[in-house]
């Protein structure tokens, strides 16, 4: 399908057209069982067509080759339909200089994935050989480009490498998992911060503690920070959101909300980051949006449609894939470091909990900010040290009334997955319940 | 096609080679609140090649045909990368065929405008009942029409309508928020869509009577769990332990599901089958040409059979089932359920509620997890039994157990059987697929109930 074929004839039935071409090579190593079980390559092509007909919005997406007629017939189609538009689309701008896109990640060959993998693997089972593991290694070769009626035509190129493992050790009822990712442009070659990440977790979980109820302190590392906090604390900034009168910071644009330590920037510039890029996906140029400053809240984010909405602007921060059309999300999510060593963090605690990995955290009311989930993997706190791992145990609360008032940031942040980067961070209190099978023996 | 396709596969140095080539066409309307959120319509387009080298597999997809042939060439170059031992794959007889689906209406045939028409109805139904905060509507119809070949000789074509419409109310009063959902679907059939007025005003009174309902006070109930409750418990806290893929490779699962264990009563029977005709989870043959057939889980409360594709059949001795699906062209088939259900027993619902004196009546589906043997999932409704009879509506109500005791406690099975189509199942990162589940009202003994 040639892009510019689709918009030249979209442009000339419909108001205004838009054609969002993405082309994907994906090829993931997977090892299931400590066994290399199946390797992929995974090449999908497809175009999405967005049409302003009348003042309705349409859209209509292929991924068959040579259909130009029936993609831009099947969105008119839709615009008679459709939502009504409340924008133009972008014209050509300046675009920042974004690196993204490593030659090398592309050419990394199957055999060198492969050892990657094993080495994880090997590098698990020899320090914990009754581990069952599961490793895999994927690159992506990404190329996205905007083709509209005002004349923007930009298009890039980004790599995109993941490398991960995870164990599981069951003794008899009892289940624990344990595992870490980097995920890069650029080759990763060296696994072994994965590896003591991993390991490090096992030694923590090595036997089960039991636990007690009530407000204690609890620190969240940064896994632990991705899966019991980040979705509801980020999903308040969502202009949608902020729109539908459904978010809790609707009204504090501006204000000290948070404690003043606390500083959230959402940035797609970062150098050698995965969700970096010069533009949005719908051609507006990429920008810093700084969501929180020392406990301020400074930004919500937009993209077009809901910007013209709110008669804001678009903060550059529509997300889609061919398939679908845009809609809000944050790119790279960087919460400023503290200066407190993690170890320290601990030993000023003398009842308390690590949360590292929580599940059914976005089963309460997401919106509102509440947080809430089963502890899979944790740790129990005596007397400024770990001392095990706690099981039936449950945390929950309000991410925004958390944030009013931080115990500390640690200094140890670090890349979860491609989207945030953060600190643990210590709360002085959390409400946490345990059932009595948490004093289960270990 | 064909011979594009025995073109490619012919003279590679692999063991086992197979194509599927695919188009689908979607249509989605959704709504969020009053408002029309997305009209979009997709056409697609694609393939995948699966090869074996050596108990290796290498698999490539793509969009466009004429990457046939390097396709195949890679996926074998994968699959020599990843072998490193036997292969195995259980023996199924290569079948050439051309399935034709029954159709009743086909949503093909239905203009968007009517469409939209319709929906646009039920968004006023919603919205005619006071209290109502907001509200999702969601309807989609997909064609697909697959061709599956293989280096031994197979080759099917296979299409197929899934229509769906889920809608999910919000009722608010204050801060108090409640929800109630519902998902249905359909295979070849866009009729039931027609008929949902009545349907979608009981969602939107259900979410706002929820508001003033009281909660359940904790505790171990006798449960009735209605014939929707009862297919998605069967689905999620026992079927997937029956998926093979899981079983093989894990000893300690091996052990919990050693056929011949008794898991229940003699009442108990549970059952999983593509071959049943007309359902959401139903098909022909496989996403590796394996005929589709009724596979018996659970007889007279013993385990006596499990769910496999060609290779977890043979590396368990046990004959394939015809369980391996693939969401679409862009994933390789994994062991997967198609309709899976409770068999109907002798009692009636009457007989169940007598002699209840306090228990709960449980009824739809909200959500839940599962970890191997524990469960804890949320009920779309739920009501209190008082003197064994139907009382009280009560705020949803999350039931949580363990699976084995629980399926032990199944003390009565109802003379009643519904199937219910709206399932997605996912697995993988292959989501939503196909299924449907159900079965008759079950009546369990202490199930532990909480608030939700």
């Amino acid at each position: 399908m040639d892009p510019e074929a689709v918009l030249d004839l979209a442009r000339r039935r419909a108001d205004e057209a838009e054609v969002y071409v993405s082309d994907s090579e994906e090829t993931p190593v997977a090892f299931e069982a400590n066994r290399l079980k199946l390797l992929q390559t995974r090449h999908i092509r497809g175009m999405g067509l967005r049409v302003i007909k009348d003042g309705r919005l349409g859209f209509a997406a292929s991924t068959r080759p040579g259909e130009r007629d029936a993609l831009v017939d099947m969105a008119l189609e839709v615009a008679a339909f459709g939502a009504e538009a409340r924008f133009h689309l972008p014209p050509p701008a300046a675009y920042p200089a974004v690196e993204a896109f490593d030659p090398a990640t592309a050419a990394v060959p199957l055999a060198e994935m492969v050892a990657l993998g094993q080495g994880l693997i090997d590098g698990v089972l020899a320090a914990a050989p009754e581990l069952v593991c599961d490793a895999g290694v994927r690159r992506t070769v990404q190329r996205v480009r905007i083709l509209n009626s005002a004349g923007t035509d930009v298009s890039y190129q980004r790599t995109v490498f993941r490398v991960g493992v995870t164990g599981e050790r069951v003794r008899d009822t009892d289940m624990l998992w344990v595992g870490d990712e980097e995920v890069s442009t650029r080759p990763i070659r060296d696994v072994s911060r994965i590896l003591q990440h991993t390991l490090t977790q096992l030694e923590r979980a090595r036997e089960n503690v039991p636990m007690r109820s009530g407000e204690l302190p609890v620190i969240f590392t940064p896994d632990g920070v991705a899966s019991a906090l980040l979705a509801p604390l980020l999903v308040a900034f969502s202009g949608k959101i902020v729109l539908q009168g459904a978010s809790p910071l609707g009204e504090s644009l501006g204000a000290q909300v948070y404690d003043e330590r606390l500083t959230i920037v959402d940035d797609p510039l970062l150098p050698w980051r995965p969700s970096s890029r010069p533009c949005d996906d719908e051609g507006v140029p990429s920008r810093r949006n700084l969501l929180v400053e020392r406990g301020v809240v400074r930004t919500f984010l937009y993209d077009l449609q809901t910007a013209g909405m709110a008669g804001r602007e678009s903060t550059a921060s529509a997300q889609r894939g061919f398939a679908s059309q845009p809609s809000i999300g944050a790119t790279a999510v960087v919460i400023e470091p503290g200066e407190h060593r993690f170890e320290d963090l601990v030993a000023g605690i003398d009842e308390g909990l690590v949360v590292e990995h929580v599940i059914g955290a976005a089963q309460g009311n997401v919106l509102g900010g509440e947080f809430g989930g089963n502890v899979v993997l944790g740790y129990k706190v005596e007397r400024g040290r770990i001392v095990g791992r706690v099981k039936n145990t449950v945390i929950a609360g309000n991410v925004h009334q958390l944030f009013k008032r931080l115990g500390a940031l640690g200094n140890d942040a670090r890349w979860v997955g491609a989207g945030l980067y953060t600190p643990s961070i210590l709360f002085e209190r959390v409400s946490v319940a345990t059932s009595g099978e948490g004093a289960a023996r270990g | 096609m064909r011979g594009l396709i025995e073109e490619a596969l012919r003279g590679q140095a692999a063991e086992y080679i197979d194509v599927r080539v695919e188009e689908s066409e979607l249509t989605r309307i959704t709504y969020r609140g009053r408002q029309l959120d997305e009209v979009a319509r997709a056409r697609g387009a694609g393939g995948c090649v699966r090869a074996l080298v050596r108990g290796g597999w290498g698999f490539v997809s793509f969009n466009d045909l004429e990457s046939l042939p390097r396709a195949v060439a890679l996926a074998v170059e994968e699959a020599r990368v990843a072998g490193r031992e036997e292969s195995r794959l259980a023996p199924v007889a290569p079948h050439v065929d051309v399935v034709m689906p029954t159709i009743g209406k086909d949503p093909r045939t239905v203009s968007l405008a009517e469409k939209k028409a319709l929906l646009d109805g039920y968004v006023d139904v919603i919205w005619s009942t006071p209290k109502i905060a907001t509200a999702t509507l969601a309807y989609t119809d997909t064609y697909r029409r697959v061709v599956f070949a293989s280096n031994e000789g197979a080759y099917i074509e296979q299409s197929r309508i899934d229509v769906t419409l889920s809608a999910s109310v919000q009722a608010r009063d204050g801060a108090d928020v409640q929800q109630a959902s519902l998902s249905l679907g359909a295979l070849n059939d866009y009729r039931f869509v027609e008929t949902l007025a009545d349907e979608l005003k009981a969602l939107a009174e259900k979410a706002v009577a929820f508001l003033s309902a009281p909660h359940v006070r904790g505790g171990e109930y006798t449960v009735i769990l209605n014939p929707v409750l009862a297919g998605v418990f069967c689905h999620e806290a026992f079927g997937h332990l029956s998926e093979a893929d899981h079983i093989y490779e894990n000893p300690r699962l091996q052990e919990i599901m050693k056929l011949g264990t008794r898991f229940g009563e003699r009442h108990l029977n549970i059952v999983d089958g593509a071959a049943l005709p007309g359902l959401r989870g139903s098909y022909a043959y496989d996403d590796e040409g394996t005929p589709a057939q009724q596979t018996d889980l659970i007889r007279e409360g013993i385990l006596v059979g499990r769910l496999h594709s060609r290779e977890t059949a043979a590396r368990m001795g046990e004959r394939p089932t015809g369980n391996a699906r693939a969401l679409d062209y862009r994933f390789p088939p994994i062991v997967r359920m198609t309709n899976t259900y409770i068999e109907p027993g002798q009692a009636r619902l009457e007989d169940m509620l007598e002699g209840i004196k306090e228990g709960i009546y449980a009824a739809n589906w909200y959500g839940g997890t599962t970890t191997m043997e524990q469960f804890t999932f949320s009920a779309g409704e739920a009501y209190m039994i008082r003197d064994g009879r139907i009382a009280e509506l009560l705020r949803p109500v999350v039931l949580s157990g363990n699976l084995f005791t629980t399926l032990r406690n199944i003390d009565m099975v109802g003379n009643d059987l519904a199937m219910n189509q709206g399932g997605g199942c996912g697995k993988g990162g292959q989501v939503p697929l196909p299924v449907s589940t159900g079965g008759p009202h079950i009546r369990i003994r202490n199930v532990l109930v909480g608030g939700r």
